[in-house]
């Protein structure tokens, strides 16, 4: 039971930077993007390209990698999904959903349908663990993400909270409009937070094939997974994506111990769970409890 | 005192009159059209009607309720999944295929209010989650072996040609009596009403607009609707494999089909659906870069034509073939609702 709530814990590492991109973007811009997963997929078949191709080491393919993710994210934003913004909501999950279709079967064509990994690439990180007292291993692998993503979320932090650019997104955040006129470009800032949203996927994905095989679907999973931290941690809360991330990890990993299927099974549960009570909460005392849910009362 | 000028509300126009006569007569004589039709041309069409409802279902609850959702293939899947589960307790193909539909209907009523009070991209979501759970559920069962999947072998027991027929009279049925409940319901106040909430939920509901209820019942319809396509789909496929049935490929597929014909419109769809088919038909040898192509369409609509090819033409030339909306005359003289110049483009910035 601890040694699966310590993996499911590391588990939340891998989540939180998964779905911090997906919280920035939805924090800053107001937009859900729904091909992050996707674009985290892309991430990972370019970081394995480099290292097959040119059999660089995934660590340094991943360093060049991330700008190149970042520079898409840039472009994306301003090419395509700034134009879909005015349209509503609708727009904008229609094309990044659209988006999503064109990355997995790009990909597909480009690179073919075997799941891979980057397992082998990274030698002994893959299997190599630490022993803990009362019969724990840690596995190096988690530990070194957990840490990535600890550092992440520092490191966002530390940019939101002390930089011009932070103190720039933190204004567009709140209002957009407002921040124009205070001489925000609020254009130029939600490409740098689409850029930094994209680069954060990417790297997510990296992290996902050192760890685990991946295929060009694999991207709808991971969107859901993200979103599914996000909204258990808190929408637009940069420490909640890592609570969020750590609470669904430890679900899964519970459920795991359960039957595979209940791995996924479990973090869907206490997502709809979470969203349940959310709504629970937020309209129980004035709709006379319990009452509503069967009602369905206005 | 002044007159009060003659003002007249008309929900009908001649076009209208005539689409509707013409699609009865066209549903009429589809109905006989196993009578002299190979039964290729019968397969296709039965492929064409469940595309057709499937685009009118997604357009009913994003174009007219603002709905986004990502996962409609729950219904689809569950329907096909009831009626499998209700030809094992020795039910009658057919009817086990009716009632599993309305089952999956049904399923949708104690599910939206709690996911109806999601918002936007939330519903979009979640409803994908609560898609994606249900085919995990469903394949703990038995019944459906897991992975691997099924078949509805009861159906075999029937002539090929008398199973494809009744399949086809099936889907058929199912179409034209959605389709026409659709049609029903947007031209009545549950139409305006969705359509204001759509616009803006706050306003709807503070003219008095009971909004839970009105989404429920576009909901619950949505679910039927879809559902219906889905056991249209396992009577004619026989196999049923949990993740193709309760895939995501088959909100692509909607959103594609209703986003290129005209989101809004109740032609639109439909028009959309037909394009699709041919697409399938003409490209779907080439694969993976017919389907990211298809993706790399929808981005294309969503980007320069969000209202679709049935949309634009509309745009342009005012025509209606089965109006939703209402005319209002005044003084004889018709006042244009929807004035016919083209959806204003992205907002240019004045720099």
């Amino acid at each position: 039971m601890l040694d699966a709530a310590l993996q499911g814990i590391l588990l939340g590492g891998y989540y939180a930077v998964l779905a911090a991109g997906l919280s920035l973007m939805f924090g800053v811009i107001r937009f859900i993007n729904l091909a992050h997963g996707d674009l985290a997929i892309l991430g990972a078949y370019l970081v394995l390209f480099c290292a097959e191709r040119f059999g660089l080491s995934p660590w340094l393919a991943l360093v060049l990698v991330l700008p190149v993710m970042g520079l898409f994210g840039w472009v994306l934003q301003g090419a395509l999904f700034a134009r879909t913004m005015r349209g509503g909501f609708l727009l904008p999950l229609l094309t990044t959903f659209g988006l999503g279709a064109v990355l997995q079967n790009g990909m597909f064509g480009l690179f073919g349908s075997d799941a891979r990994s980057l397992g082998n690439a990274i030698g002994s990180l893959s299997w190599e663990s630490w022993q803990l007292p009362f019969g724990i291993s840690l596995g190096k692998l988690p530990v070194i993400t957990f840490g990535i993503a600890v550092f992440v979320l520092v490191a966002l932090q530390l940019v939101l909270s002390h930089t011009r650019l932070g103190r720039a997104i933190r204004a567009t955040s709140a209002d957009a409009e407002a921040a124009e006129l205070v001489g925000v470009d609020a254009r130029t800032v939600h490409r740098a937070a689409a850029a930094i949203a994209v680069a954060l996927a990417g790297l997510a994905g990296a992290l996902l094939a050192m760890r685990a095989l991946v295929n060009p679907y694999a991207g709808p999973a991971q969107l859901i997974f993200a979103f599914e931290a996000v909204v258990i941690g808190g929408i637009g809360s940069l420490w909640g994506t890592l609570v969020g991330g750590i609470i669904l990890g430890v679900a899964q990993s519970f459920g795991s111990l359960l039957s595979p299927q209940w791995f996924q099974l479990a973090g869907h549960v206490v997502f709809l769970g979470v969203l349940g009570a959310r709504l629970y909460f937020s309209h129980a005392g004035r709709r006379g409890g319990l009452r509503f849910l069967l009602t369905g009362a206005r | 005192m002044s007159r009060m000028p003659q003002f007249l509300v008309e929900r009908w126009t001649v076009t209208g009159r005539l689409t509707a006569a013409v699609a009865c007569t066209l549903v009429l004589l589809l109905a006989l059209l196993p009578g002299f039709a190979g039964g290729l041309i019968v397969d296709k069409l039965t492929t064409l009607l469940v595309y057709i409802l499937l685009a009118s279902m997604w357009n009913l609850l994003a174009g007219y309720a603002g709905l986004v959702s990502v996962g409609q293939q729950v219904f689809f899947g569950l329907g096909a999944y009831f009626a499998l589960r209700l030809v094992d307790l020795g039910i009658p193909p057919y009817l086990a295929l009716l009632l599993g539909a309305g089952g999956a209907g049904l399923a949708a009523i104690p599910l939206s209010p709690f996911m109806l009070r999601l918002k936007g991209g939330e519903f979009a979501i979640a409803m994908w989650v609560v898609a994606e759970a249900v085919r995990i559920i469903v394949m703990f069962d038995p019944l459906v072996q897991g992975e691997t999947g099924t078949s509805l072998i009861a159906l075999n027991s029937f002539d090929p040609d008398l199973r494809r027929n009744l399949t086809f009279w099936l889907a058929l049925g199912s179409t034209a009596m959605i389709l026409a409940l659709t049609f029903w319901l947007l031209r009545g106040r549950i139409g305006a009403a969705a359509q204001a909430i759509r616009d803006d939920e706050e306003a709807a509901t503070s003219i008095g607009i009971g909004v839970m209820r009105v989404k429920q019942i576009i909901f619950v319809l949505a679910a039927l609707g879809c559902a219906l396509a889905g056991v249209v789909w396992l009577a004619s496929a026989i196999t049923f494999q949990p993740r193709t049935i309760f895939g995501v490929q088959w909100t692509v597929f909607m959103l594609f089909m209703a986003l290129v014909g005209g989101l809004r419109t109740f032609e639109g769809p439909i028009f959309g659906a037909i394009v699709f088919f041919l697409l399938q038909e003409a490209f779907g040898d080439f694969g993976v870069w017919y389907l990211a192509g298809l993706g790399a369409v929808a981005v294309g609509f969503a980007l320069f034509l969000p209202d679709g090819v049935w949309g634009a033409v509309r745009g342009r030339t005012g025509l209606e073939l089965l109006p939703t909306g209402a005319q209002l005359s005044i003084g004889g003289e018709p006042v244009s609702a929807r004035p016919r110049v083209p959806r204003p483009g992205p907002v240019k910035d004045p720099a």
